[in-house]
């Protein structure tokens, strides 16, 4: 596409600026701490199929989960968060669906269609779903891209076909290093490098690595990734490649833009375990894992509550898959601490509840602070990690309630 | 073909999107109309708002740099400078 036609094109995608402001402001759903410009702009929208979330961006559409419906572990699938880089999102008929299975690595390439796909023999895994990006919006000084809260997350019960069992069927050879992934949405523009991610090899041939075709039960909504998507428990969402065509299996490391040039850390600056160690270098490496998080669901922030009446505190807990093990509650700003208690396993990928009762003896401000730790001694921090993308963002933040 | 498919698949979403796509407005500055032809076709002009206003003319210098040779923005060079000192002047934080 030229110049002449991205202007043409805007006729139908830009405004003059002045019609009424039609969805409701969601200035009361942000928290506190993220840009300025942000609390004008952010609204509750809500995308076909979706219940109102908080509009960040229309096209791409990056849509954030309110807290609201981040109180229990399952995440509702019309409620789920909403991540696009790029603003050209095909619907796909899943009739017409298909699924390329190749790459030099792989010698017996094939063409899977749904009834294909389904045919594997199915499995299962409860997994948290976060953008890296994740709480960009509270980076300290504020870096560009997508301002996220804490809501760029959600949980579920993904079921689909292992990817090891597909690679398998498709031949994958011994000097296979990398998976390449494509889905089907696209740039505007023929010149904006695709989306396209690739996974370590030894990621790919996990058993828990799903193509997944239902969410919770039910078909993934259109803007979570339909027909499928793959799962990655434990990473990032930028590697869960949604309305997934192409997977190829390479002998080298994936050279795109979006591996190269985006989502990447600096090396050794945070406790990661696993790496993505083909596409790492000495300055930066790409984003994996996800590090040790958690929310505070309930009360709200700015809650007016009283004074002599229990108080349960609730939230959420996640990881990078080596299970939650515990969470400390301060309601006091700090000073001190005790252990929530944990919700039911729902397996070392999910999101784990947590509540803590107390009794609020003191009028004023109250600051509760949650801080989450896992199984192999990774926990949440006291102070930010920064980073130019600001990724990796656990840092424990205070939820303050009013005590009347 | 990609190409052609990606042509097709922007004229229909351009066209669908609207059902869900309300006006962002820009602040009412110079360089607006220049902002919004170059900008618009590839992403709403929520972007420069959500990200405001913490980047100084470096910050924003390098985000309209990026567009153009990342993102292939077919952007006219003697528009950069108009674009950029809106951006600066409306949503960022200063020179």
């Amino acid at each position: 596409m030229d110049r002449r036609q991205v202007l043409a094109g805007i006729a139908g995608a830009t405004f003059a600026g002045t019609a009424p402001r039609l969805a409701e402001a969601a200035e009361g759903f942000l928290s506190r701490g993220l840009p300025p410009g942000e609390y004008d702009t952010a609204m509750l929208a809500a995308l076909p199929g979706k219940k109102k979330l908080i509009k960040l961006s229309y096209r791409p559409p990056n849509y954030e989960t309110p807290l609201d419906y981040l109180r229990t572990a399952i995440t509702p699938n019309d409620a789920f968060f909403v991540r696009y880089h790029l603003a050209v999102i095909p619907e796909i008929d899943v009739k017409e669906w298909k699924l390329k299975v190749g790459g030099e690595a792989a010698a017996t390439p094939l063409t899977l269609t749904m009834a294909e796909l389904s045919a594997f023999p199915p499995a299962t895994v409860t997994a948290v779903c976060q953008c890296a990006g994740a709480r960009r919006g509270w980076s300290e000084p504020h870096v560009a891209g997508v301002e996220w809260g804490p809501g760029a997350v959600g949980n579920a019960v993904w079921k689909g076909a292992r990817l090891k069992d597909v690679l398998g069927k498709a031949g994958l050879r011994k000097d296979a290093v990398e998976i390449v992934l494509d889905g089907a949405d696209g740039p505007v523009l023929d010149k904006t490098p695709d989306f396209r991610k690739s996974i370590p090899v030894e990621k790919a041939l996990d058993d828990n690595t799903l193509i997944a075709y239902e969410m919770n039960g039910a078909p993934l909504p259109h803007f979570n990734g339909f027909p499928a998507r793959l799962i990655v428990p434990g990473w990032v969402a930028t590697y869960w490649m949604k309305h997934i065509t192409d997977i190829a299996a390479v002998t080298k490391p994936f050279d795109g833009f979006w591996m190269k040039g985006a989502y990447r850390i600096p090396t050794g600056k945070f406790p990661v375990l696993q790496h993505f160690l083909t596409q790492a270098n000495a300055v930066n490496e790409p984003i994996t894992e996800m590090l040790p998080n958690s929310l505070i669901a309930s009360p709200a922030a700015g809650a007016r509550v009283s004074r002599g009446a229990g108080l349960e505190v609730q939230g959420l807990a996640w990881d990078g898959g080596y299970g939650i093990d515990h969470v400390d509650v301060s309601t006091d700003g700090g000073a001190t601490w005790a252990d929530a208690e944990l919700g039911k396993d729902l397996g070392r990928f999910s999101f784990r509840e947590w509540r803590h009762r107390f009794t609020p003896d003191k009028q004023g401000k109250v600051a509760i602070l949650a801080r989450a730790g896992n199984r192999v001694g990774q926990s949440q921090v006291d102070t930010l990690i920064f980073n130019p993308a600001g990724y990796h963002n656990n840092v424990v933040r205070p939820t303050v309630i009013e005590v009347a | 073909m990609r190409a052609l498919v990606s042509t097709l698949a922007f004229f229909a979403f351009a066209a669908s999107a609207s059902a869900q796509e309300q006006p962002v407005a820009l602040k009412d500055a110079p360089g607006r109309a220049v902002v919004e032809a170059n900008c618009a076709g590839c992403h709403s002009l929520d972007y420069p708002r959500i990200n405001s206003p913490f980047l100084d003319r470096k910050g924003w210098s390098a985000e309209v740099t990026k567009m153009i040779q990342v993102f292939g923005a077919p952007i006219d060079a003697k528009d950069v400078p108009a674009i950029v000192d809106y951006l600066v002047a409306n949503y960022g934080k200063g020179n």
